[in-house]
């Protein structure tokens, strides 16, 4: 058996799966936002995979792209669950329901 | 990086390391999400971090040397230190199990059910069985070295490496205004 593209994307889907499953039946909101990394890498995984066997170099700019959007985003969104944490004293997803804090 | 294509371009070596690192990938990202032994964010992160580090293995494997690297870096490094320090300034206890309602779990099993059904028909589609065969994949040429990457970078991909840096700014000065004590 020779590992070929679809065994990587195999691996990316299983992957993406797994973050989608963590986002819905997780309720704390810092698991849930480890779960959206996981769902991001199984992105990453994809495109660098495809990079690789059409024999071009975009894909792999995409994913240097992603990474520092994805730093920022996890910044800011870090930045958002302190400020939360700050004024209910809860990171649970039950607990965070009305819009005015 | 001569010596590292000699070795995984051997052959059997590749196959057993994939199978190595993919088991792994996965394994950790299942002890990401559900942990029988713990519940507490910090061991959620700890596997998250082997998570990274296994797939920037993948990433060898397919010759991405500098992603790898940057993998290893910018995620096992700065995130997920962020995220460490977020999980201690919040100083969570160890909370009480919550019971998962019914109808949410059988509403997460039938939204990730449909899409793994889709990624599923399409990797098993005609289409990719030709794309597969047809272009000759078996050996891809590729070299995703940081002086490839880097010309790309520079030269096609000016604009939106210009437009990224000033989204980190961006993203800095946001997390300073949020953190605050008081917005005023």
């Amino acid at each position: 058996m020779h590992i070929g593209l679809q065994h990587y994307l195999a691996v990316s889907m299983l992957l993406f799966c797994l973050g989608l499953l963590g986002v819905i039946l997780r309720r704390n909101l810092l698991v849930i936002y480890m779960s959206l990394e996981l769902m991001l890498n199984a992105a990453n995984l994809a495109l660098v995979s495809f990079s690789r066997f059409n024999n071009k170099l975009d894909g792999q700019v995409l994913v240097f792209f992603i990474i520092t959007v994805a730093a920022a985003e996890v910044a800011v969104g870090l930045a958002l669950i302190v400020a939360l944490y700050r004024k209910r004293q809860s990171a649970h997803v039950e607990d965070l329901t009305s819009m005015k804090l | 990086m001569e010596a590292i294509n000699n070795l995984i371009s051997g052959g059997g070596v590749e196959d057993v390391l994939f199978n190595v690192f993919a088991a792994l990938t996965l394994l950790c990202g299942v002890l990401v999400i559900a942990n029988p032994f713990s519940r507490s964010p910090v061991t959620s992160a700890m596997f998250l971090v082997l998570t990274i580090i296994s797939m920037s293995g993948l990433f060898v494997l397919l010759h991405a040397f500098f992603l790898a690297a940057v993998q290893i870096l910018v995620y096992a490094g700065a995130v997920m230190v962020l995220f460490l320090f977020v999980i201690m300034l919040l100083d969570l206890k160890e909370e009480a199990r919550r019971n998962i309602k019914f109808f949410w779990l059988i509403g997460g099993l039938v939204s990730v059910g449909s899409i793994f059904a889709i990624f599923i028909k399409s990797l098993t589609h005609n289409y990719f069985e030709e794309f597969a065969s047809s272009s000759k994949l078996p050996s891809p040429k590729l070299e995703g070295d940081t002086v490839a990457l880097g010309k790309l970078l520079f030269t096609q991909y000016t604009l939106p490496f210009e437009i990224v840096s000033v989204l980190l700014l961006v993203a800095m000065v946001g997390v300073i205004l949020l953190s605050k004590k008081k917005l005023e």
